[in-house]
């Protein structure tokens, strides 16, 4: 099936271009991939069957991957899968090819016979890949003829996860391929009870919240990208630090560098630790705004316990100090904002807008003093 | 715990109720409860918690939602206001 020219126009808005724009060529994933445990013999092929448990490999590449280690290739082959032993009646369940989506989905159901049909979302979660259009229209309806889905299944639903509707108009999918599509809940452990509710999602499941537990498993993506950045800072303003007026190198460093590196761990701990978990708690709606006052926490509580290593320490090098604290913590809370479920581009960009000029002010100002405390 | 609610009025989500056919598409998909069906049809009634995701623009068959859907991150903004194709999330 291919989309006719006067359908293709109301496709326009989807960023991503239909690849070749003819037939798609038939495939089914390949077997040897770790988490498929056997193949089910179906009218089109041998399609993997996977297990609805996660080993020790699938979780310990999923605790990689919050720790950013291999998280852009932490992937599985788009196509058609098969959960327990589905039938030509079992349900279709759409995914996106990062396994760490596909591995929730399917140890959420387990003792389920069902299809699940893997979109080529280039590794990208759902959600993620739906704002970028790699979940998306064109690429589901090249999915359901490249896995060649009717010839599998009698009838024509498919459950897509509703977080993927950013990327996908239901309605397209049915005119250009006959699959109707029913959005599932957000969270897929709801979706046993929604499966047994004969596909209707109750309230809850169709909320998007951010809990505590949420929040937490983004931090270690959050400090280890920060550190990407901080760790170079770190090394440069230690290694200048030991030039300061006065002292022997390491005298210097010990003196001046230190407090600055620990100025900008407080800063990365308040921005991507504590504005994070706290966040429904620190007064304000601008990130960057809580950034400060998280830095604020931060850098008194270090400072506190630590001010008597530095007895010689000036008002002017402290001001500097404090600055690099809140400069730091304040982009690193702003910057979480593309993490959470809730900010809009409209609003990052206005807060983007208004709180980088202050940023960079502060952060001129802070080194600025910082240099002069430490060389006139 | 409330809602988490960003900044308000900013968002770029406008809906032409005159267009609206009732299928409920908008309810089904917002994530955060924008819109609600009533006497048959849907009203935006929490414009503020709208994330701009596009969902319910894409989905809904009159083409009454108009939003200016995007990456809300960091990385997102700045390769738009560089005007670069980037490396996102």
């Amino acid at each position: 099936m291919t989309i006719s020219p006067s359908a293709s126009g109301q496709l326009r808005f989807l960023p991503v271009a239909r690849p070749g724009a003819g037939e798609v060529t038939f495939r089914l994933p390949s077997p040897d991939q770790p988490f498929v445990r056997g193949t089910l013999t179906t009218p089109v092929g041998k399609v993997p069957q996977v297990r609805a448990g996660l080993n020790l490999r699938d979780r310990l590449g999923s605790w990689l991957a919050r720790w950013n280690i291999g998280r852009m290739h932490f992937t599985v082959e788009p196509g058609l899968y098969a959960l327990g032993r589905p039938d030509e009646h079992s349900p279709v369940l759409v995914s996106a090819n990062y396994k760490m989506s596909f591995d929730v989905l399917r140890s959420a159901l387990p003792g389920r016979d069902l299809w699940i049909l893997v979109l080529d979302t280039k590794g990208i979660n759902v959600w993620c890949a739906a704002g970028k259009g790699t979940f998306g229209t064109l690429e589901l309806l090249d999915r359901i003829q490249a896995s060649r889905l009717e010839e599998v299944v009698s009838h024509r639903r498919l459950i897509v996860p509703q977080l993927g509707a950013p990327g996908l108009a239901a309605h397209e999918i049915r005119r250009h391929s006959g699959f109707r599509v029913i959005y599932g809940p957000v969270m897929a452990s709801d979706l046993p009870r929604f499966l047994d509710n004969g596909c209707r999602a109750e309230p809850g499941m169709r909320v998007k919240d951010f809990p505590l537990s949420e929040r937490l498993v983004l931090v270690p993506v959050e400090v280890m990208q920060a550190l990407r950045v901080g760790l170079p800072l770190i090394l440069v303003l230690l290694a200048v630090s030991g030039l300061a007026r006065n002292l022997a190198y390491g005298r210097a460093v010990e003196v001046h560098g230190l407090p600055m590196a620990l100025a900008v761990l407080a800063g990365i701990l308040a921005g991507t630790v504590m504005t994070p978990l706290l966040l429904p708690w620190i007064p304000g709606r601008f990130f960057s705004g809580k950034g400060v006052l998280t830095g604020l926490v931060c850098f008194a509580g270090i400072f506190g316990f630590l001010r008597h290593r530095w007895p010689e320490q000036g008002l002017m090098e402290s001001m500097a100090l404090l600055l690099v604290t809140l400069t730091i913590a304040s982009w690193f809370a702003m910057a979480f904002t593309g993490a959470t479920t809730y900010t809009s581009p409209g609003g990052v960009r206005r807060e983007m807008l208004r709180a980088i000029p202050l940023q960079a002010a502060a952060l001129i100002i802070g080194l600025g003093l910082w240099l002069t405390a430490l060389f006139s | 715990m409330s809602e988490l609610t960003y900044l308000e009025d900013v968002v770029s989500l406008a809906y032409d109720r005159n267009r609206c056919i009732g299928c409920g598409m908008c309810v089904t998909v917002c994530p955060h409860q924008v819109f609600a069906l009533q006497r048959g049809r849907a009203d935006m009634v929490a414009r503020n918690h709208c994330m701009e995701c596009g969902a319910c623009m894409r989905n809904c068959p009159a083409g009454a939602i108009t939003v200016e859907a995007g990456e809300g991150c960091v990385r997102g903004v700045i390769n738009e206001l560089l005007g670069i194709e980037g490396p996102c999330c």
